[in-house]
């Protein structure tokens, strides 16, 4: 290891246990402090653009920092961002609101962690307003993991509001079915028998000991269902055969990478509703009354798309400079 | 003990996730344990996942470990045929492989013959020709941009006659569609970055430093 790297473990080590030991525990800015912080950050970019006119452009690993910076500062500001609700967002909801109390709501959770910054928000504000709208309840994954995500949101909906915790019953109220291996087959096996699939729940009990869906057969005994997907196998396999093929009407919550494939489902009326990316997940929140993560989270994504911006702005400057003094 | 574990946990998490991060600076030690780490639990999970569900939850538990009456025998052509996908690794009989490779292929386009044409061909194409006269000027100028859009990005790839002329300028205004089209999708696809990192440093400042509010 060189000496320079050496001093940059270093540093990064004492900063850490600074953080860990040393600074106030949670840390929040005040108005004034974010304010001047805003400020600061913005005369740096006006710096680092000057600079690049006159000919001194700075590193990526800058570009990397600042945009880290800018990611993680909101996260002690507090700054409200005004948030408007997309059609797509407030569609979904509107067919949630729609459902009567006792509805059977199909839930797919088909993702696992790492996308889970983006869908969990989603699947937390749902969970929470199922459970206090006495919606029941059906979970299931397409990824081995989805239903422990699906837990998790059940978890989350339990601590933000207690009372759910004493009023839920499992089996009646909610049931995880667990995952199944199979993909897009799953699907088309579940148009014909939910319990050829799911013989038990994620437990080990039967289908026939579960009140909830022993006397559901397949999608038409289903009221809506709503999709959480990050990939595939997921809203495109689910619109393709659950909605075309067996008319089960459905909303999806997608990461903002797969979204745009999804939007022409939207368009085509395949999809009652779509929330997509943090954004989308912000939008539910707000739209069903649940303010969680995603919230403070779209916080921290503006002020690094801003960032993002800036340096678009910087490059394409130096872009047109070379080329100038190159003529 | 068991809070000892849970911060065990998030110490390890957190110093995994500094080695990944690390690799923006350059390619370094760390950064090698952290994705050598990874890579082989991801393995391994994915290996344990599948042995239960398929092996032991499918085959196993309808088969030779079901009840006396319940025994089933179509897994039995599952089984040979997973087998067989293991001819691969010989030079002699690799050819055999290529049964199971084919009744997956085969399966796979019979299903998706039918829904692709159904669900991503033809209810698109009924979404693209929409009545013009609608309620709301919005919904008016949509359905125009959809139409146009569509159009110009298909003349955009006909290439028996030349892009000249009246042809030409709406071959340029489907390139300007496709273009538009790929920036909003790469947009997206930062956005999710942004989002990937911004659970990271959430796990880092709040669940390991515990500094968020």
């Amino acid at each position: 290891m060189k000496t320079k790297e050496l001093i940059a473990t270093v540093l990064i080590i004492i900063f850490f246990a600074i953080c860990k030991w040393l600074l106030p525990k949670p840390l929040q800015f005040s108005p004034l402090v974010s304010t001047i912080i805003m400020i600061a950050m913005g005369l740096l970019f006006v710096f680092i653009l000057i600079r690049t006119l006159m000919g001194k452009y700075i590193e990526r690993r800058i570009v990397f920092i600042l945009v880290g910076i800018a990611l993680l500062l909101p996260f002690f500001m507090q700054f409200e961002l005004p948030l408007q609700i997309s059609p797509e967002v407030q569609s979904a909801v509107d067919e949630l609101k729609k459902l009567p109390p006792g509805s059977k709501v199909l839930a797919s959770f088909d993702y696992d962690p790492p996308s889970a910054p983006e869908l969990q928000p989603m699947a937390d504000a749902f969970m929470q307003y199922a459970f206090e709208h006495d919606l029941k309840v059906i979970v299931m994954g397409l990824w081995p993991q989805g239903p422990q995500q699906a837990q998790q949101a059940v978890e989350a909906a339990f601590e933000k509001n207690p009372q759910l915790a004493n009023e839920v019953v499992y089996g009646v109220d909610f049931v995880n079915l667990g995952f199944q291996s199979g993909n897009e087959f799953v699907v088309q096996r579940m148009g014909e028998s939910f319990k050829a699939m799911f013989p038990t729940d994620i437990n080990g009990t039967p289908y026939e000991e579960l009140p909830l869906v022993r006397n559901i057969t397949n999608f038409s005994n289903i009221d809506f269902s709503l999709n959480f997907s990050a990939g595939k196998p997921g809203t495109q396999e689910w619109v393709q055969i659950a909605v075309d093929r067996f008319n089960l009407k459905m909303a999806a919550g997608n990461t903002a990478v797969q979204a745009p494939m999804i939007y022409p489902f939207l368009n085509a009326g395949q999809l009652v509703g779509l929330m997509g990316g943090m954004s989308g997940a912000a939008e539910f929140e707000k739209a069903t009354e649940k303010t969680g993560k995603a919230t403070t989270y779209l916080l921290s994504q503006s002020f690094a798309h801003m960032v993002v911006i800036a340096f678009i702005i910087i490059g394409n400057v130096a872009f047109f400079r070379e080329k100038k003094e190159n003529k | 003990m068991e809070q000892f574990w849970a911060d065990f946990g998030i110490w390890l998490g957190a110093v995994l996730t500094l080695g990944i991060i690390s690799f923006l600076y350059k390619d370094n030690i760390f950064y090698k344990a952290a994705e050598a780490i990874f890579v082989g639990i991801s393995a391994g999970y994915w290996f344990v996942v599948f042995f239960w569900d398929n092996m032991v939850g499918k085959f196993w538990a309808q088969t030779v470990g079901a009840a006396p009456g319940e025994t089933q025998w179509y897994p039995w052509i599952g089984f040979i045929l997973g087998v067989l996908m293991l001819a691969r690794l010989s030079n002699k009989i690799g050819w055999i492989s290529r049964w199971p490779l084919a009744f997956v292929v085969g399966a796979t386009a019979g299903l998706y013959m039918m829904i692709f044409f159904v669900s991503n061909a033809m209810t698109q194409v009924a979404a693209t020709i929409r009545p013009f006269i609608q309620t709301g000027h919005m919904s008016i100028f949509n359905s125009l941009i959809i139409a146009i859009g569509v159009i110009c990005g298909l003349i955009y790839f006909f290439f028996s006659k030349e892009h000249k002329g009246a042809f030409g300028g709406a071959a340029k205004l489907g390139i300007w569609f496709l273009m538009i089209t790929f920036g909003a999708s790469f947009g997206y696809t930062v956005m999710s970055r942004m989002s990937l990192m911004l659970g990271r440093l959430d796990f880092l400042f709040g669940d390991w430093l515990q500094m968020i509010p």
